[in-house]
């Protein structure tokens, strides 16, 4: 399909979003209630992961790498 | 692979008969059928993603449905459907079933897409009466505008009958003008005229059968005989998919039902074999009739019965078949005679040969045929013979040339070049519509072809773009088909010319396109 401009290209692409959830058949005051509950969940879910996904797996890596090279620094640093 | 054993007692060999279980393929002999025609029939599974996203569609409308239904209790908004009185709220509520729930909250919406008003001939192109609705689909008003030259791609016209020319329709008019249009009694007491004694030679004869007797309704030949033919100490074996009035003609009678699997021959052998053995539900008798119902050409799927199996199997246990062909007969077969031509099979191995004039006759009315004896039995004990009232003379004289058309008795090769204008019609649809990468069910020689949409939001836009495109196209959804499987139904006409076909398909690919309906994997 030939779009014309990015405009047209993202109609297309939230009339998909309509059809495929099924929200197409409701009412348009229905509609905006679930894209705003819909927006809400994905926002949440957005700043969520950036508050917190850093230091999990900063905190993830840590725990790993000690397992896995912490045993022989250890006995190192009491033979010196 | 599997091979019926025993098969010499009715003549079909071992060889004519296998199945295979990856695709299922028809191998045919017989005289009027190329041996070695291979019939293909599959009902492809969409990808699993379409699934979910299906039921995700139908859980988020559910969803919406129960707040709109708190909105309404509380008072927030008005309600417009049935409901209890407030004397009646302390009794058994009447209106909480998922069925009218579902009417409320999902079939109200988008209730536009059906019953769309005609106002011409039911034939290739037809004009609609413009509809609007201000308040979602709860009400409707005319703007008085008509829609002209719609392509009709939903009407069983399947031979072009449904027409209006004034010299094919001279011989109806003289009949309206000589008898009348109403009979104005039943077939027993005075509804019985020479017409109708001549129209069912003809039947008879078009089928290849002794005897055939016909009624007024379609619906009403099957919902009002099988209970003249089997009652209590019968049993029934009717295939999963079959019509409702079959459905509703085996529980009137009061036999016992079992439904077996579409199409699967397996699966019914092993029903009849565990019926046999077992005997009626208490006391263990042997069964009064078996008779196994399936028909011609199923209206929603598109597939063929597997009619040369069946036979031997009925042969082999000693059962009747009821074929009901309101949808092949016309349709299918290289002079148009069902698919008893479709296979090569003779029309005396069937028991009773149903069908309706309704689709390729362009008329109104059913019949039963088959051997004498049966026919008159049901001639005097029938339902629909004693009570409705018989078949109006014009719509008689409508079917009796169509049947002339058919054969040729009029003199003109019409008709063999109706039919065969619609198998090629037929082959070209399936075949392009396969190309595009649509998912399509059903045996490739069948004319109606359903076209799988699966989800509920792109069923209703499908029907919705079709007509601003000016194609009229039926779309099916719930209680007719499986939740997850909703369909658009396409029915090949004679009367389709190649041109219509190709605009058809041409807005068929960019619909599809733009709504993304191209699930088919086999490209």
């Amino acid at each position: 399909m030939a779009f014309k401009n990015l405009m047209e290209y993202l109609a297309w692409l939230y009339y998909q979003y309509l059809l495929v959830t099924g929200i197409y058949v409701l009412e348009p005051w229905e509609k905006s209630i679930f894209n705003s509950l819909l927006f809400s969940a994905v926002a949440m879910v957005i700043y969520t992961s950036y508050v917190f996904v850093p230091i999990h797996v900063r905190l993830a890596l840590e725990f790993f790498s000690a397992i896995c090279g912490g045993q022989p620094e250890s006995t190192m640093a009491l033979m010196n | 692979m599997e091979t019926l054993t025993h098969p010499d007692q009715n003549g079909l060999k071992c060889k004519d008969i296998h199945i295979c279980h990856n695709t299922t393929q028809i191998h045919v002999g017989g005289p009027g059928v190329t041996s070695g025609q291979h019939r293909q029939e599959d009902f492809e599974k969409a990808p699993m993603h379409v699934a979910v996203l299906t039921y995700l569609g139908f859980g988020i409308v559910t969803l919406f449905g129960y707040f709109r239904d708190f909105l309404r209790a509380v008072g927030l908004e008005k309600r417009n459907l049935a409901q209890e009185r407030e004397e009646q709220k302390e009794f058994v509520p009447l209106y909480q079933d998922f069925e009218n729930f579902y009417t409320r909250n999902l079939y109200m919406r988008v209730r536009d897409n059906w019953n769309r008003p005609l106002c011409s001939l039911p034939g290739p192109v037809i004009d609609l009466m413009e509809r609007v609705s201000d308040d979602y689909n709860w009400t409707f008003r005319l703007t008085g505008r008509t829609i002209h030259n719609v392509i009709n791609m939903g009407s069983y016209n399947y031979l072009g009958f449904a027409e209006n020319t004034a010299d094919y329709l001279e011989t109806v008019a003289d009949k309206a003008r000589h008898y009348g249009v109403g009979v104005c009694s039943t077939r027993q007491e005075t509804g019985t005229l020479d017409i109708h004694v001549e129209l069912e030679y003809l039947v008879a004869r078009f089928l290849g059968v002794e005897s055939s007797m016909v009624f007024g309704m379609g619906f009403a030949t099957n919902s009002m005989n099988i209970p003249a033919l089997v009652g209590k100490g019968c049993l029934i074996l009717s295939d999963e998919l079959n019509h409702t009035s079959l459905i509703l003609g085996a529980r009137l009678s009061g036999a016992t039902i079992k439904v077996f699997k579409h199409n699967d021959m397996a699966y019914l052998e092993k029903e009849l074999r565990d019926s046999i053995c077992s005997g009626q539900p208490r006391t263990h008798r042997p069964w009064r009739k078996i008779l196994i119902m399936v028909e011609g050409i199923y209206s929603m799927e598109g597939s063929v019965v597997r009619l040369p199996e069946l036979i031997a199997l009925k042969k082999r246990y000693k059962a009747c078949l009821y074929l009901d062909e309101a949808h092949s007969i016309g349709a299918v077969g290289p002079g148009g005679r069902g698919v008893t031509e479709l296979f090569g099979v003779n029309p005396a191995d069937v028991d009773v040969m149903m069908g309706t004039f309704t689709k390729s006759f362009g008329a109104a009315g059913g019949y039963i045929a088959g051997k004498k004896e049966l026919v008159d039995y049901l001639r005097s004990r029938s339902h629909s013979a004693m009570y409705t009232s018989s078949m109006s003379p014009p719509i008689a004289e409508q079917i009796i040339r169509a049947i002339k058309c058919i054969t040729g008795h009029d003199g003109s090769t019409e008709g063999i070049k109706r039919i065969r204008q619609l198998a090629e019609n037929t082959r070209y649809f399936r075949a392009k519509v396969k190309k595009m990468g649509f998912i399509i069910y059903g045996n490739d020689d069948s004319p109606v072809v359903p076209i799988l949409l699966y989800m509920p939001g792109k069923v209703v836009a499908f029907a919705r773009e079709m007509l601003e495109r000016k194609i009229a196209v039926v779309v099916v959804g719930f209680p007719a088909t499986p939740i997850t499987e909703a369909r658009a139904r396409f029915c090949m006409s004679a009367a389709h010319t190649k041109d219509m076909l190709d605009e058809v398909l041409h807005h068929l690919d960019e619909v599809g396109d733009t709504l993304g309906l191209k699930f088919s994997r086999r490209k």
